[in-house]
């Protein structure tokens, strides 16, 4: 007893140990600004109806107060924020993600069913006499792109009122912030304005209207002026169908969209976001032009993955093999020089290898004196991402089996030596199956850090080349970076079926990774 | 017989003779037996190095051209660096900037998060202390970012709301980041903090210090060391991310090292602009590498203990 306290002591300093005012005020200020934030958050999601949302805000407000303003739950108050975050934006993402997956959820299919009915009917309104005018604005929100961001109404009616309408409907617009020039919006805070050559090049523009409360529509004629117009479509809620009243045409719902009954004609531009079951993932593994090249990803994949290992793996090994003699002279400068290109960032190291491998300017080619298509022929682009990797690759093998060699047991190799066993001999039967041992898992955690290896595959090859005039399967493609490209690559986003190649990541990383999971050391040793 | 003596004889004395020399003049004789080793490992070098020396000869090319550009420089300019540094299009010391503070503020949460878990799972007794740990070494397989659609889903909707915290936000891409900070660090440290002896926080908690107090006053002290090479993980980490900060980041002055260099290799200009960007990549590979080669030894075990774990 006296020994430790003794310890303590020096360690604490001999002070009373008690809690000190600063530290007790510091707590209730940090307390009171998390409650005053989830006040703030809360009456934010008010604002915008997310009810839900602000019962969790309250719920968490709760949690804060009873963990930290009282004495009890200890473990909670070390645990909680990291808990919330990991809840809130590692659990939740994955969840939704696989949520998603079983919806077809993505360009065209957005929003409820209400809402892209009311868009669809606001489509369809034509100027008749009388039709209140605006001037108009195209504009997008601040920092979403001018070619494929939501798009914006900013509008001015005769009174001179300023209103900003988007696909859900049409709010007033303060005139703080405003620029208005002749009767018309010029610039507005937090949106970006379009002109004439940007909103030219927005083809969603001639179809896009903003719904008004009474059923109707605003639309766009021309770049600088809109109108309130009549519907043309009117929504028979009972019988689930929509009339056209000028051609009479009937459309019903199917396929999370208005469908003419009559089957001649367009189906209705907006549809709906529903669930609909397996069809993503049926699709991948059926659908006659997915099928072929997603199977073609898979294979690369896996293949990719295995050769990233190997190739790096060997080259690593065998140079530590090779430094692993006490007779070398300079091995600290060796080593340090060949880390160097594992101490680089990897962003870094992939755009500059891609220039490297440039058909008409790149180094390789002008070394080598060849004259291939590294980005244009699959097995090209296939063998560049491969030299890429290797050599990104090779110095953590290098320092991870150096580190294994120098732990070898020495008596093992002494006995080989005493047995009369040979260099070669020594090396193959001794020195690679313990060698294997010790990095094995390593290599198993490489193995599923390079399947999702995104940076690399991305910034060297883009997935490409695309053959066959696909442009969304590609050669070198990994399942995520197909994935990336279904759900953020183009102008149409299909988060359905990103989600189900996410689920089917997750999947094989999970088969991959419980085996080493359930035998890890780990599950025996806590303590 | 004595025909086939002598030269067996010859034989056996030109052994021993050799043995002997091998013996007395070692020096000399084992660069002889190790000279080849040298030669591989030059050439190991020599293609560890290449990729690096040809950056480095782009970014001092006057003319600032992919086309021009090659493995030696022939001349040497700092033209690239100044048109870099005065290219109105693209802000690289914005996206340095952003670079160093998503990276330094992520890592320093992460780390303190971390610190916290691990306090409590190694300190403290509670229920579900071993689901809990168990299920964070099960969640650390599956990374937020194989989750980007649902995150991305996610922030696009949290920014309508709170628009400081959405999209195109730097704080909304380190929040994002922090999803992960607990689950990824707590077996490192926790292993770590097993190791500082109980008697000392024993012995506090009998001279009346709360838990706070020892947690604060006693182990991090005692843990610095790991904490350190926690964060230097992590800062690494973040400094290279791509995916989220590229899926997050579009406002050209919002934009991270990476994603900045990434949209100076698209387009028509990616020839021209080749100096420029070269210039870019060395300095951006600079702190890693200055980090690297002062913390090589803690950096690598930290990695390799990470990822056996």
């Amino acid at each position: 007893m006296a020994v430790s306290t003794e310890t303590s002591s020096s360690v604490i300093g001999s002070s009373p140990a008690r809690t000190p005012v600063w530290a007790l005020a510091l707590k209730w200020v940090a307390i009171a600004a998390a409650l005053l934030l989830a006040l703030y958050v809360a009456s934010k999601l008010a604002d915008h109806g997310h009810t839900l949302a602000v019962v969790g805000t309250a719920f968490v407000a709760m949690c804060v107060l009873v963990i930290y303003g009282t004495r009890r739950a200890v473990p909670m108050k070390y645990l909680f924020v990291g808990l919330a975050l990991l809840i809130g934006l590692q659990v939740w993402p994955i969840v939704y993600t696989a949520m998603t997956a079983f919806t077809n959820y993505g360009q065209g299919h957005l929003a409820s069913k209400e809402d892209a009915t009311a868009q669809d009917i606001a489509y369809s309104v034509r100027q008749v006499p009388g039709s209140p005018t605006y001037t108009l604005t195209v504009a997008v929100k601040d920092g979403t792109s001018t070619v494929a961001g939501p798009l914006y109404f900013l509008l001015v009616d005769e009174k001179g009122h300023t209103f900003v309408g988007d696909a859900k409907g049409l709010n007033q617009l303060g005139k703080n912030g405003l620029t208005i020039d002749a009767g018309k919006i010029t610039k507005a805070e937090g949106y970006t304005t379009l002109n004439l050559l940007q909103a030219n090049k927005r083809k969603d523009l001639s179809s896009f209207a903003v719904p008004t409360d009474g059923g109707g529509g605003i639309k766009a004629s021309g770049f600088a002026a809109a109108y309130n117009g009549k519907p043309t479509l009117v929504w028979d809620k009972k019988a689930d169908t929509i009339t056209d009243t000028t051609t009479k045409q009937v459309y019903v719902a199917e396929g999370a969209q208005w469908v003419p009954q009559s089957g001649k004609g367009d189906a209705l531009p907006v549809g709906w976001k529903e669930n609909v079951g397996l069809a993503n993932f049926r699709t991948l593994f059926t659908n006659s032009t997915i099928r072929d090249g997603f199977l073609g990803i898979f294979a690369w994949n896996i293949a990719f993955s295995v050769l990233s290992v190997l190739t790096t793996f060997v080259l690593g090994m065998l140079l530590a093999l090779l430094l692993n003699d006490s007779r070398i002279k300079g091995r600290g400068i060796y080593r340090s020089l060949l880390i160097l290109p594992y101490a680089i960032p990897v962003f870094v190291s992939a755009l500059v290898w891609a220039s490297m491998f440039n058909q008409q300017f790149g180094l390789i080619n002008n070394l080598t004196h060849l004259n291939i298509d590294w980005f244009g022929s699959p097995w090209a682009a296939r063998a560049a991402v491969l030299i890429t990797n290797l050599w990104l690759g090779f110095p953590y093998m290098f320092v991870v089996c150096t580190g294994a060699l120098q732990s070898l047991p020495g008596d093992v190799m002494e006995a080989a030596k005493i047995d009369g066993a040979g260099a070669w001999r020594t090396l193959r039967s001794i020195t690679t199956p313990l060698l294997l041992v010790a990095v094995g898992p390593l290599l198993i955690a490489s193995f599923a850090f390079n399947f999702n290896n995104f940076g690399l595959i991305y910034l060297l090859t883009k997935g490409g080349p695309f053959t066959g005039g696909n442009s969304q399967l590609g050669s070198t493609d990994l399942l995520i970076t197909y994935a990336y490209r279904l759900a953020l690559g183009g102008t149409n986003p299909n988060y359905g079926l990103a989600g189900a190649v996410a689920i089917i990541i997750f999947i094989i990383v999970g088969l991959l990774s419980f085996p080493g999971f359930l035998r890890s050391k780990a599950l025996e040793e806590v303590n | 017989m004595a025909v086939i003596d002598p030269p067996a004889a010859t034989g056996q004395t030109a052994a021993t003779a050799a043995g002997a020399a091998r013996q007395t003049s070692s020096g000399g004789s084992a660069f002889r037996a190790v000279w080849w080793r040298h030669v591989l490992v030059w050439i190991a070098i020599a293609f560890a190095l290449f990729p690096i020396l040809f950056v480095l000869s782009a970014a001092l090319n006057p003319a600032g051209t992919l086309s021009t550009t090659s493995l030696l420089p022939k001349n040497v300019s700092v033209n690239n660096f100044d048109a870099l540094f005065s290219d109105g299009a693209r802000p690289y010391l914005s996206w340095y900037k952003n670079s160093l503070i998503i990276a330094f503020v992520g890592s320093a949460i992460a780390v303190f998060i971390g610190a916290c878990a691990a306090y409590a799972f190694s300190r403290l007794r509670f229920r579900g202390r071993r689901v809990g740990l168990l299920a964070l070494l099960l969640l650390q397989m599956f990374p937020a970012l194989l989750a980007f659609v649902g995150l991305y889903i996610t922030f696009s909707n949290v920014g309508e709301v709170l628009p400081k915290i959405g999209l195109n936000t730097i704080s909304g891409l380190v929040l994002a980041y922090l999803g992960g900070a607990m689950g990824a660090n707590v077996w490192l440290l926790k292993g770590y903090f097993d190791t500082v002896p109980r008697e000392l926080d024993e012995a506090a908690r009998v001279d009346g210090a709360s838990h706070a107090r020892i947690f604060f006053t006693v182990i991090m002290r005692l843990v610095t060391p790991i904490l350190v090479t926690v964060f230097m993980i992590s800062f690494v980490g973040l400094f290279g991310e791509f995916l989220l900060a590229s899926i997050f980041l579009t406002d050209v002055n919002a934009q991270t090292l990476g994603v900045g260099l990434y949209g100076m290799t698209l387009g028509n200009e990616s020839n021209s602009l080749y100096g420029e960007f070269a210039a870019g990549s060395v300095l951006a590979a600079l702190p890693i590498m200055v980090l690297y080669l002062v913390f090589q030894r803690q950096l690598v075990s930290g990695l390799t203990q990470g990822s056996v774990k």
